[in-house]
């Protein structure tokens, strides 16, 4: 079984040389983290940045220069800035190669739920459901099952949805999983130390097992 | 030349009426016209409908406004970070209208550029899409969304000039220059104000005719939501 950075390790290999990424807030931060040596990718912001650079030293942050998460950053050699309109204009033009998020829910459609509990707080979806519209390649990092116990990979999401058809991967402390363009979860590679067994106990929706299902190369 | 100068922020807001639409700049705490926030508190104008990304924090930035109970109604894509925002919005003190944040930058830009709609495809399929009016291209579906009906849009610029011309620093950029090109009337505070003729047209990133009036602001406190460092 992994742990949040196991699930980023494993995301970056997903990450290609020359890709620009949108990296959403929790998990999917730390896979900047792990991106090898030698990959050379460009991270957006999307409130108005491309080339997004590590945390200030103590002492050199700036107000003014934050991400989509409120953190103060730094920009890079080659980095740009330019306004949200712009930001989700290039989203919306899917110029952003790759997009990883964190879910609540996905269903084994591809539909996601990650902005709003009803009867709790809503504090809103931010940019996600701009991303997931338009991103073509959507992986969410995820735990594959909530606090309770309950699987995350369902049938039909049960939350009230941030976008529909649109995940193709999923990344979990248990598995790797592709989202099938005609519904369905296939497990394409278990966790080290995870059975089969586990995963499809864990598993609520339609989870597709072909051949042998090798364990994760980390 | 035409001269967009007024005296300071209280002269700026001066006729911001109770009951009107007002657009902010920001994005969290950066980039937000702390000035104007300040006059509009001193100024109690109540009954506000504010478009802005987020509502600020409970003691600083939109949030002030709210602990003044100047706001009816929020029109935002995140509002977290305000324990007062969640009580008034639980109370039903307070009206919230929650959309998608490049639907919220692209109907300011679509105001700007005298456009009655855009399609966007963010919310298809989700409660965002209830009552919108969709139409399909190339085999995706789109809402139709409005361009945004400012009275007043306020903006905070990094520099400006007496023509009205802004300059934005680092991603304190974010929704200002869209705002600042859609409000009906257009304020904007910078940090530096330079006579016309310093800045170097080349450079400007928002045209002085989206700007009707133009102060220099002080004591910008710039607080920062989340700081975060590396060691060295």
């Amino acid at each position: 079984m992994l742990d949040k950075n196991g699930i980023a390790k494993r995301i970056a290999k997903e990450v290609k040389d020359g890709m620009y990424v949108n990296l959403g807030i929790g998990i999917p931060t730390l896979v900047a983290n792990y991106i090898p040596d030698g990959i050379n990718v460009v991270l957006q912001s999307e409130n108005g940045l491309l080339g997004m650079g590590p945390f200030p030293f103590e002492g050199e942050e700036d107000a003014d220069l934050i991400n989509a998460g409120k953190q103060t950053i730094t920009t890079l050699a080659g980095s740009s800035i330019f306004d949200s309109a712009m930001s989700f204009g290039m989203i919306r033009a899917q110029k952003v190669d790759l997009t990883i998020l964190g879910a609540m829910e996905v269903s084994e459609n591809g539909d996601i739920a990650n902005w709003k509990i009803p009867g709790k707080m809503v504090k809103g979806m931010g940019g996600a459901m701009d991303l997931v519209a338009s991103a073509q390649n959507i992986i969410v990092a995820m735990q594959h099952v909530n606090k309770a116990g309950e699987s995350k990979l369902l049938p039909n999401c049960t939350l009230p949805l941030t976008g529909v058809h649109c995940v193709k991967k999923i990344v979990t402390e248990l598995a790797v999983i592709a989202v099938l363009e005609n519904g369905g979860f296939q497990l394409l590679e278990r966790a080290p130390g995870v059975s089969v067994a586990e995963i499809q106990a864990a598993t609520a929706g339609k989870l597709i097992i072909e051949g042998d299902i090798p364990e994760m190369q980390l | 030349m035409i001269n967009k100068v007024v005296k300071d922020a209280d002269t700026a807001i001066k006729d911001i009426q109770n009951g009107q639409t007002i657009m902010l700049g920001g994005f969290g705490l950066c980039g937000i016209p702390e000035n104007c926030i300040q006059a509009l508190l001193r100024k109690k104008v109540i009954d506000l409908t504010c478009i802005s990304n987020n509502a600020g924090v409970d003691d600083f930035g939109i949030g002030l406004l709210l602990q003044q109970r100047q706001v009816k109604k929020m029109i935002s894509s995140y509002v977290g970070e305000n324990a007062e925002f969640e009580r008034q919005l639980l109370s039903g003190e307070l009206e919230v209208e929650l959309i998608p944040q490049g639907t919220l930058a692209t109907r300011c830009m679509a105001a700007g550029y005298g456009m009655p709609v855009i399609y966007s495809p963010a919310g298809v399929g989700t409660e965002v899409a209830i009552g919108k009016e969709t139409r399909v291209f190339k085999g995706k579906e789109y809402l139709m969304e409005y361009a945004f009906d400012a009275d007043f849009a306020i903006v905070k610029a990094w520099k400006g000039d007496t023509a009205g011309n802004l300059i934005y620093k680092s991603t304190a950029r974010n929704f200002n220059p869209v705002m600042a090109m859609a409000g009906k009337i257009t304020i904007a505070e910078v940090e530096i104000l330079v006579p016309a003729g310093e800045l170097d047209p080349d450079q400007i990133h928002t045209p002085g005719i989206y700007v009707h009036r133009i102060f220099q602001g002080n004591n910008y406190e710039k607080r920062i939501e989340q700081k975060t460092v590396r060691t060295k």
